[in-house]
């Protein structure tokens, strides 16, 4: 694997790290089987690439592709807690409608970004390469978004959260309005997801009415790989073992499809990446079942 | 002071599974009173506690704290007035955070949640000074997970959590009921202090007749969703065992001689 190929694997790990990040806020501390990433992902892209195409700033376009994505998880989170719909159901009408939603946000299947400015050309110096600049520029944000979500939810509202997750309740009988926590933690979540679409938009040179397909199992997969390289109940280490985990599992991705010897192509994307959250889910058990054995 | 009237909650209506819960039940508990209820299974008592802290809407009736209206808050909104411990130790903390941090959700109870940091440095020490008048080491392991200790110790902690935040109503739903016998009585005395240090008003429900009669100032027996029995002062003291089980005796008698009535 060239030097190109592995950056660009970290780059687009970096990304997928936030969606990650998303997917462990709604899977992991609130419990909450949430589908609607693979709409709120190409929503984010499909909102800063529009934005852009059409002149905006691309700091503004990419902060309101983030906006977008908090109120498709606001949307969400009241189809459930509100109208009382089956939580994984809420999230699939989200990611249907969502469909729709971006197609007419974007006007056409897909809107190019080649010579608009986007938020990693604007800033990048003279002195760094573009695929060398990107992932450096994104190795800060996930920073940066990390440390503010684990300071967040060490704060009271951020433990209201959590609470509503492990014990509704119980976080009902401390008072706390287990409804609207639902609803903070689900736009907090898909903000994350829309903020790596509009990323990804910019870096892959445009948004696609495709490019959400799949979100979700990456997502996923991120975090069961993160978990099981660094298991830990720690927040601050939970959230690092994410973004590891999203990171690793790029790696894996383009290492598979790199080598010529097994003869995968592009189009083996989601095969390989179903195979890969399947091995993840199943060798834990295995892990299990084996130790298990010894014991007895 | 708690002053529930005339509640009235039927299960089910219309079907063949009907089930009345409570048919007319009042009860007043006067600011600084502790009771204890009791009553057979189906007889209302948990029923009536759920009513009182909101998880369970009742068909009519009102329930009123220090004179203001309950009836129709959800559970979240009485929280700020109603203390609770429930009877499954796992049900009463969140296993996933640290003992720290389910103390800290406590101490916020019934206020607004902000965006400063819920552990802080003064709040752990006061924890950790809380913890230690349990006697079980507890106060060194502040930041493990809760789901790490036993049912008796989760219970204990539950027990400081509600005293951590001033309510006007305690609640214990048989919070003792699902722990061994040597815990249980720990955590019984354990309730007892807590209670009188803080001057709680405290309704207990609990499946021990000795223990309604041991702990609290009055006694109170639910049948058929309605007070039945309300004994406290002298005529309390005097009560054995036997004498409550003789009055529930004669309660289900009596019911027994109204189908008698009925069928002949």
């Amino acid at each position: 694997m060239s030097l190109y190929t592995l950056l660009g694997a970290l780059e687009i790990g970096l990304i997928f790290s936030l969606v990650a990040l998303g997917v462990y806020i709604s899977f992991r501390l609130l419990r909450f089987p949430d589908l609607t990433v693979d709409g709120s992902f190409p929503l984010g892209g499909a909102v800063a690439a529009t934005m852009i195409a059409a002149g905006y700033d691309p700091f503004t376009s990419t902060i309101v592709a983030t906006i977008a994505g908090a109120v498709a998880g606001l949307i969400t989170g009241w189809l459930n807690v509100r109208l009382k719909i089956m939580d994984l159901l809420a999230s699939i009408l989200m990611m249907i409608a969502l469909y729709s939603i971006n197609l007419r946000i974007m006007g056409k299947p897909n809107v190019p970004l080649i010579m608009e400015p986007t938020v990693f050309n604007v800033l990048q110096p003279e002195a760094l390469v573009d695929y060398v600049f990107r992932p450096l520029l994104l190795v800060f944000v996930v920073l940066a978004v990390k440390l503010m979500l684990d300071a967040y939810f060490a704060t009271q509202s951020g433990l209201a959260i959590r609470a509503t997750g492990s014990n509704a309740r119980m976080a009902r009988a401390q008072g706390v309005n287990t409804g609207l926590a639902v609803l903070a933690g689900m736009a907090l979540s898909n903000a994350l997801v829309g903020l790596a679409g509009a990323l990804f938009a910019q870096t892959q040179g445009g948004a696609d009415i495709s490019m959400g397909v799949g979100t979700i199992v990456i997502g996923l997969a991120a975090v069961i790989v993160g978990e099981s390289l660094l298991p830990s109940r720690k927040l601050y280490l939970a959230t690092i073992a994410v973004i590891v985990g999203a990171i690793v599992y790029r790696f894996f991705i383009a290492l598979a499809l790199n080598s010529d010897f097994i003869g995968l192509q592009a189009q083996d994307l989601n095969l390989v990446t179903a195979l890969l959250v399947t091995v993840a889910l199943v060798v834990p058990k295995l892990r299990q079942h084996w130790s298990g054995k010894k014991g007895s | 002071m708690l002053k529930a009237t005339d509640l009235r909650l039927t299960f089910n209506p219309g079907t063949p599974i009907e089930t009345q819960a409570l048919r007319g039940m009042s009860l007043e508990i006067p600011t600084g009173q502790f009771v204890t209820v009791i009553g057979s299974n189906g007889a209302g008592k948990s029923t009536f506690l759920n009513a009182v802290s909101g998880e369970q809407r009742v068909d009519s009736g009102t329930i009123e704290i220090d004179g203001i209206d309950m009836t129709r808050q959800p559970v979240w909104g009485r929280a700020r007035h109603v203390a609770r411990v429930f009877q499954d130790p796992l049900a009463g903390t969140c296993e996933d955070l640290t003992i720290e941090e389910n103390m800290a959700l406590a101490k916020m109870r019934g206020q607004r949640r902000g965006f400063s940091f819920a552990v802080k440095p003064a709040l752990r020490e006061e924890f950790r000074a809380q913890l230690a008048t349990l006697g079980l080491g507890l106060e060194n392991r502040l930041s493990d997970r809760i789901g790490l200790l036993s049912g008796g110790q989760r219970q204990a902690v539950s027990l400081l959590m509600a005293a951590l935040q001033p309510s006007r109503l305690l609640l214990l739903d048989e919070h003792t009921a699902a722990l061994d016998p040597r815990t249980a009585a720990f955590v019984l005395e354990l309730t007892v202090r807590i209670v009188a240090e803080h001057k709680l008003t405290t309704m207990m429900v609990t499946h021990s007749m000795r223990q309604a009669l041991d702990v609290g100032q009055r006694t109170v027996m639910l049948h058929q969703g309605r007070v039945v029995l309300d004994v406290s002062g002298p005529e309390r003291e005097g009560l054995d065992v036997h004498h409550l089980l003789d009055m529930f005796e004669k309660v289900r008698g009596e019911e027994v001689d109204d189908d008698a009535l009925l069928l002949s």
